[in-house]
């Protein structure tokens, strides 16, 4: 019970933040607005390939940007945690009793919600753009709740990347590195079958596969139920993993003080 | 590691920290300290001395690489949340959140401390009122002045009342009047409250003015202890400080050795300085001296020791040199 109202208050803190310049959302759209117009431009004749299946590129893409979206939204969540580091407010926080995984999951809860927001937008962009969601709301729910695992993942990484660098250039220079090698080794923009054998092979064991493949098997086309509870469960697991990781990060912080 | 049983009277008790940094900086070299409950402890020493490192090390969020600390009765490595719950901190740096208003600080910060609902509400109200922030209390911090923040700093380490408050350098970077305030609101604290507080601070009016109790600390170690006042009757007697007009230093340095009433005399730059039981009654003596060997003086100034001459005398340097 603390430890869930510790977590909204650290939750709620960033929140406020957001809240109050509420043009950062937006500002923090025009990349993947800039890559569905853009990309989907640019692609859009890919759906003419010999061995292309469904319908139009749209259709295609828009899990992808989403799941892209979701990865460089939460990739910034460790600044934060610098900024708290470097003003003092960290060192207040840690020598309060407060559950240092609260710490962590609040930041989580914040950029989790923001994602949802954001890939809500875009959801709409898309329908706007002409695409179309075979299974209607419940399919572009559990497409956002994929989303939203994947951004808890990278959100606890880049939180344990911050605490541990406290540096800005190190996260800016990790999100850079990570975002697009991940995005193109996996079938955001390409279909799997149409890219070379070896990506293929590095895109099973791609977390932002497995989020974009789950994404669109549920959000565009037939959906295949074994294949989405298995990619949200190996998301789930990552969640976890990464959880652990970011609050383990404040007692390396401690030790180095 | 030996443990020395914990004595009730004591809010804190530390012996033997060591820590060590990367490139083999020694911040603490074997500190030992014990604060009575219901005192104001000055932990005096120039910037790098080790009052921080103690600081972070008694309040949990460090760990020695040797020694022990028991803060509030409980072991600092061994009990840390029973610590944190004990203590107040208001660190060195801003512990506040810029982006949110003076009452979301105290509600995030009571929420910290497991504090709750309507009497947390209550409790933050209350706070505002008493640091002189409630018409301030609904504004986002970065428009707060210095010495609001500051304020707000010290209500936020007060909030769940802890038994201990450890104020490192709280009064830095503020200006005369924004000090003053601070001075008054720590001797209230003390007083009023009967809190055992911890002060570390590079001023030394700052701890003659406010602590009850004081260490000096030096390159990670106590060099001194006592009342402010039983440190400085230590150095009997005044210090004579000559500021030589002309002449060769060390020459007047070596024929004011020679003068019975002038003890501990050192030669800083073109000053010359020497201690004496009766100052007044020295000065004729030194300055007879000094004329016999053709120096003159230009200026000759009598002093009453200061904690400045308690540094300079355990720490083997001045304050200046030091920090």
């Amino acid at each position: 019970m603390t430890a869930l109202r510790q977590t909204w208050q650290v939750a709620l803190r960033y929140l406020r933040v957001i809240a109050r310049q509420p043009a950062f959302l937006f500002i923090a759209l025009v990349q993947p607005i800039i890559w569905l117009l853009l990309f989907g431009a640019l692609f859009k004749s890919v759906t003419e390939i010999p061995g292309f299946s469904g319908g139009s590129y749209v259709d295609f893409l828009t899990p992808g940007v989403v799941v892209m979206l979701a990865v460089s939204s939460a990739g910034w969540t460790g600044m934060g945690f610098i900024e708290d580091i470097n003003s003092g407010v960290m060192d207040r926080m840690l020598a309060s009793p407060v559950w240092r995984g609260a710490l962590n999951l609040g930041s989580v809860v914040q950029a989790v919600i923001q994602i949802l927001i954001q890939t809500l937008l875009i959801v709409l962009l898309a329908l706007a753009l002409g695409a179309h969601y075979a299974n209607g709301v419940g399919g572009v729910l559990i497409l956002m709740l994929v989303a939203a695992l994947l951004g808890a993942a990278f959100a606890s990484f880049s939180n344990g990347l911050g605490v541990l660098t406290r540096q800005r250039e190190s996260l800016i220079g990790a999100v850079t590195l990570v975002l697009l090698p991940l995005t193109f080794l996996s079938s955001a923009m390409m279909q799997q079958d149409l890219a070379p054998d070896w990506i293929g092979t590095v895109a099973k064991f791609n977390p932002v596969n497995w989020a974009v493949v789950a994404g669109r098997s549920a959000a565009m086309e037939q959906i295949d139920w074994g294949l989405v509870a298995g990619r949200v469960g190996l998301l789930a697991a990552l969640v976890v993993l990464a959880s652990v990781f970011a609050t383990r990060a404040f007692g390396t912080y401690q030790r180095s003080l | 590691m030996t443990r020395t049983p914990f004595d009730s009277h004591n809010s804190i008790e530390a012996s033997g920290l060591v820590k060590t940094y990367p490139g083999d900086v020694r911040a603490l070299d074997g500190l030992d300290l014990e604060v009575e409950a219901g005192t104001v402890f000055g932990l005096l020493g120039p910037n790098g001395a080790g009052k921080s490192t103690t600081v972070r090390i008694l309040t949990t969020l460090s760990s020695p690489d040797a020694g022990s600390a028991r803060v509030a009765g409980h072991d600092v490595l061994a009990e840390p949340v029973r610590v944190r719950h004990a203590i107040g901190v208001v660190g060195q740096k801003h512990g506040v959140d810029f982006d949110a208003t003076g009452r979301e600080n105290l509600v995030v910060q009571g929420e910290f401390y497991g504090l709750t609902g309507a009497a947390l509400r209550r409790r933050a109200a209350e706070s505002l009122e008493r640091f002189g922030l409630a018409d301030a209390a609904d504004r986002l911090v970065k428009t707060y002045s210095g010495g609001m923040q500051r304020r707000l700093d010290v209500a936020m380490g007060l909030l769940h009342r802890p038994q201990v408050l450890f104020l490192d350098e709280p009064t830095t970077g503020l200006d005369p009047e924004a000090r003053a305030q601070m001075w008054a609101e720590i001797e209230r604290l003390a007083r009023e409250e009967g809190m055992t507080i911890l002060l570390t601070t590079h001023y030394l009016e700052e701890a003659d003015r406010l602590a009850s109790q004081l260490a000096i600390v030096d390159r990670g170690r106590i060099v001194a202890r006592g009342t402010p006042d039983a440190l400085k009757s230590e150095l009997h007697g005044d210090t004579i400080a000559v500021e030589l007009a002309n002449g060769d230093g060390p020459a007047a340095a070596a024929a004011l050795e020679r003068v019975p009433e002038a003890r501990e005399v050192a030669l800083e730059g073109s000053t010359l300085r020497a201690r004496a039981s009766n100052g007044g009654a020295a000065v004729p003596a030194v300055l007879a001296a000094l004329e016999a060997h053709g120096v003159r003086a230009a200026a000759v100034t009598l002093s009453r020791p200061s904690l400045d001459d308690v540094y300079l005398r355990y720490a083997g340097r001045t304050w200046e040199e030091a920090a």
